[in-house]
């Protein structure tokens, strides 16, 4: 028989659960500080830095078109044709100012090479240097360019990944660039979203991983077939191949993804290349859409082993579209970044934020919801990067995936043929059309400050990235050597944006730029390991890392208030080490590895 | 989602004299949880199906936890905890949400509405279904459904099917579920017309996980479904009928609020007609 009081009792104790999540929401909204609560200077004192969009002044004016595919693919050419836009940045004329590359993927548009003329302005020097006109008929279009010096020659290279032909640009000191895709070897044709520059078995040449989105026998332009879509929209397989190339030396490169283990049809979308277990060899970490990430572990140069699953990241299988890496908590060892997707009330998969596990290389743990850098919408490239100098880095993210229609919304269509079988998915045949609608468009970027005790504060609104385009690629340098570091934007089919910071004075830094000489000379994969006020803080020259980008090779450092420097350890890829006691602070070091 | 053995069904048992007749019978109560089980192990070490066995423990716990205080509170007995134990494990498959709090708190909603969400002695709504509807709409940015295949193959998928077919079967229920996917392929058809979207687009839904789960154990409920036979596939048939106009709307979940929507009004009416016609038996 069933009783009354207790029925009472439940009745409220439901109504509250009910009220749960409303009540919840309040308290979170409560301790977001709402854009124009406080005046400029507040909010720098307050957060330590601010952004304003300064790409006019600065004199850059690119905006980014998306292709146009085959004609089988019109209803859905939307969602098709979504990426294209990267950026990344080298010193390709060595003169000391980092300068910008940004890919554009109309047939027949041009890519830019925005100089850094050294006075807070850039001019396009891409036409005149041979890499504007990459994305001629029957080349396919440029999905992202990463920088590195493979020849050793003391100037950086350029390897342009495509939906279609890969160019390898060689570098005629600073001058002009040279394709030398031929005799280096490359493909005819890889569908490829990320390529990443290491030195996996530290022979001192560059060594080049590329992975392909498509399957590289899929020309988009000219279908055979509509089957051309993952099979999953979880554990789909059936994507690109990955290649490794293996460099001779002599400009000639050698095709080893196989004997070294790397032999994966995951949709690859981002990838990096680090020393992630202290190994001295640089592992590889590939986030993966419609499916797992993948954890290469490298064999002391000798090949690599999967591990995504032993160590964790390989288990829920989710969208991702970035992977770049950060000493988040000052403890000397790397996490790694990975966007996904969430949509409200459709698919909440959230951000993964793999940070190591205790005493124990090769076993990670999500800490993304705990730290809170885990909800960015339809998320696309991140950045790590300490952006007011205060001794902890903080984490950009930029979003968006489809905006056009802001009133009707793709979303229903897509879950509905996303959650079906392979034989429906795989074909866009199946695929609703897209008409006009968005597709998590319109979204609010991220920038989360990083308090240092393992919170990160979303500020985005607050500190002026303010824009809602679709946003790709990221990318970050200190484009006015003067210790601060500015955000720079690719939006697919949308203006390159860059965001000049300002960083509250009082917090010193410090820079590092590294040049090798047994190791490879653009250093990447070289580590520098700071120690100040009782902490350490690591980082590595990368060759590419979040999603179509690569930051400068420069290493910068914030160190907070207190200015001094105990000791620099340095660990050139060669094997090297060097030890730099209290050096210099507000000041950029150039660094050459010792003979 | 409760167990698929109840009265109902327990009225037509069927005499079976062997191990496996009667380990595929309307006495083994634990059968349905024995399938959700399997179906979330095969899914979670084959495909990596959950968002995370610990958030799925949490939902199974609280759902647990809850009915046994409940229970005992209410009818001063703990329950047979098969009902509680589907509850939490759909709501664990279901949910999908980087967060922990919902997992407990959409349990918990579910348990405590069977208690609170009463008429004449039954509970109205599907707990599992009301409480997932119920966090869609109050908590959407938190909170999703599963969304995702079988892997890339077709046969857990076929597996799923076949035993899920064989169980509903034997407890008397298969023709709900066959009601409601007829009505659903048919249905995908119309709304095929209308749109003119492809037919496999409009169809493919029903080919993922989460619907197999929806039509074994969700629209199969006897606790939440009317008495009579011809009264269950017709309520099958307008959940479906409901849902194509929630898709029409373009409605992500329109299956569970079509469910929401129409179950318990068809039990209101059940409930309403039976107590009449015994009013009018007692005259």
């Amino acid at each position: 028989m069933e009783r009354r009081i207790p029925r009472v009792v439940v009745t409220v104790i439901f109504a509250g659960l009910l009220a749960t999540p409303v009540l919840y929401r309040h308290v979170r909204a409560g301790r977001t500080e709402a854009p124009g609560a406080a005046a400029p200077a507040t909010l720098l004192s307050r957060y330590g830095f601010g952004f304003r969009e300064s790409s006019q002044e600065s004199g850059i004016a690119f905006r980014h078109t998306s292709p146009n595919l085959d004609p089988k693919l019109n209803h859905i050419m939307q969602q098709v044709a979504s990426m294209g836009a990267a950026v990344s940045v080298a010193d390709y004329d060595h003169d000391g100012w980092p300068d910008i590359y940004v890919t554009n993927s109309g047939e027949g548009s041009r890519n830019a090479l925005y100089r850094n003329l050294g006075d807070g302005t850039f001019r396009d020097v891409a036409a005149e240097v041979g890499l504007a006109d990459v994305n001629g008929p029957g080349t396919g279009v440029s999905t992202g360019a990463v920088w590195g010096d493979y020849d050793n020659d003391g100037f950086e290279d350029v390897l342009l990944y495509k939906w279609g032909r890969p160019e390898l640009f060689h570098n005629d000191a600073g001058k002009h660039f040279t394709r030398v895709s031929e005799q280096a070897g490359l493909p005819a044709w890889v569908n490829a979203n990320t390529a990443v520059w290491l030195d996996y078995d530290g022979d001192g040449k560059l060594d080049l991983f590329v992975g392909g989105y498509y399957p590289e026998d899929v020309d988009l332009w000219h279908l055979k077939t509509t089957k051309i879509m993952p099979e999953s929209f979880e554990y789909a397989a059936n994507g690109g191949r990955k290649y490794l190339f293996h460099n001779l030396g002599g400009g000639r490169f050698e095709e080893v993804s196989a004997q070294m283990g790397i032999q994966s049809r995951r949709w690859a979308l981002a990838a990096v290349a680090a020393d992630l277990r202290g190994t001295g060899y640089p592992d590889l970490f590939v986030a993966n859409d419609y499916g797992v990430s993948e954890l290469y572990l490298n064999q002391g140069g000798h090949g690599f082993v999967e591990a995504g699953k032993q160590a964790g990241v390989g288990a829920a299988p989710k969208s991702g579209m970035n992977a770049s890496i950060g000493d988040v908590m000052n403890q000397g060892r790397f996490g790694v970044y990975v966007s996904n997707i969430s949509e409200e009330g459709v698919l909440v998969q959230g951000n993964n934020l793999w940070m190591p596990r205790t005493g124990d290389g090769v076993r990670y743990e999500n800490m993304a919801n705990a730290m809170g850098v885990e909800m960015g919408g339809w998320s696309f490239g991140a950045q790590f990067g300490d952006l007011n100098n205060d001794g902890f880095l903080d984490l950009y993210l930029t979003n968006g995936n489809v905006s056009l229609d802001r009133k009707r919304s793709y979303w229903y269509d897509y879950s509905k043929v996303a959650g079906g079988n392979r034989t429906i998915i795989s074909d866009a045949a199946n695929w609703p059309p897209f008409d006009g609608r968005s597709l998590s468009g319109y979204q609010q970027k991220r920038v989360w400050r990083n308090d240092g005790a393992g919170q990160f504060q979303e500020v985005a609104q607050l500190v002026g990235v303010t824009d809602v385009y679709d946003g790709r690629s990221v990318a970050l340098a200190d484009f006015g050597n003067r210790g601060v570091l500015d955000a720079v934007v690719a939006n697919q089919n949308g203006p390159l944006l860059f965001y000049r910071n300002t960083a509250s004075p009082e917090n010193r830094w410090i820079e590092f730029d590294l040049e090798g000489s047994a190791s490879n000379r653009s250093a990447i994969g070289a580590e520098i390991r700071l120690y100040w006020n009782g902490q350490q803080q690591v980082q590595e020259v990368l060759g590419g890392s979040g999603f179509c980008a690569q930051n400068d090779r420069r290493l910068h450092f914030g160190l907070g208030k207190l200015s001094d420097v105990e000791r620099v350890e340095i660990r050139w890829p060669s094997g090297r080490k060097q030890t730099l006691a209290a050096p210099a602070t507000g000041q950029i070091h150039h660094l050459k590895e010792p003979i | 989602m409760t167990p698929v053995t109840t009265q109902a069904a327990a009225d037509h048992r069927p005499q079976t004299g062997s191990a496996l007749g009667r380990f595929f019978s309307l006495e083994n109560r634990y059968l349905p949880p024995l399938l959700i089980t399997t179906i979330l192990l095969v899914g979670q070490f084959g495909f990596g199906l959950l968002e995370s066995f610990s958030r799925t423990l949490l939902a199974i716990g609280t759902a647990i936890l809850l009915e046994m205080v409940l229970g005992r509170w209410f009818y001063g007995k703990v329950p047979n905890l098969a009902s509680a134990y589907i509850t939490g494990i759909s709501v664990g498959i279901l949910d999908r949400s980087p967060e922990f709090w919902p997992y407990a708190l959409t349990s918990a909603l579910a348990i405590t509405s069977k208690y609170v969400l009463r008429w004449r002695g039954r509970h109205l709504w599907n707990p599992s279904n009301f409480a997932i509807c119920a966090m869609l709409l109050l908590a959407p940015e938190y909170v999703a459904t599963l969304s995702i295949q079988w892997g890339n193959t077709l046969w857990p998928m076929m597996i799923v099917w076949v035993l899920g077919a064989l169980i509903v079967y034997r407890v008397r229920r298969f023709h709900i579920t066959a009601t409601y996917v007829v009505s659903f392929v048919v249905l995908s058809a119309l709304r095929s017309a209308i749109t003119g979207h492809p037919f496999l687009a409009e169809v493919a839904p029903i080919t993922g996980p989460m619907y197999q789960l929806f039509i074994f154990f969700m629209i199969t409920d006897p606790k939440t479904t009317v008495t009579p036979k011809w009264g269950q596939c017709v309520v099958a048939v307008v959940v479906a009928v409901v849902e194509s106009v929630l898709r029409l709307a373009q409605n992500v979940d329109a299956a569970f609020y079509a469910l929401t929507i129409v179950g318990p009004a068809a039990l209101v009416i059940d409930i309403w007609w039976k107590t009449r016609k015994q009013a009018r038996v007692r005259t």
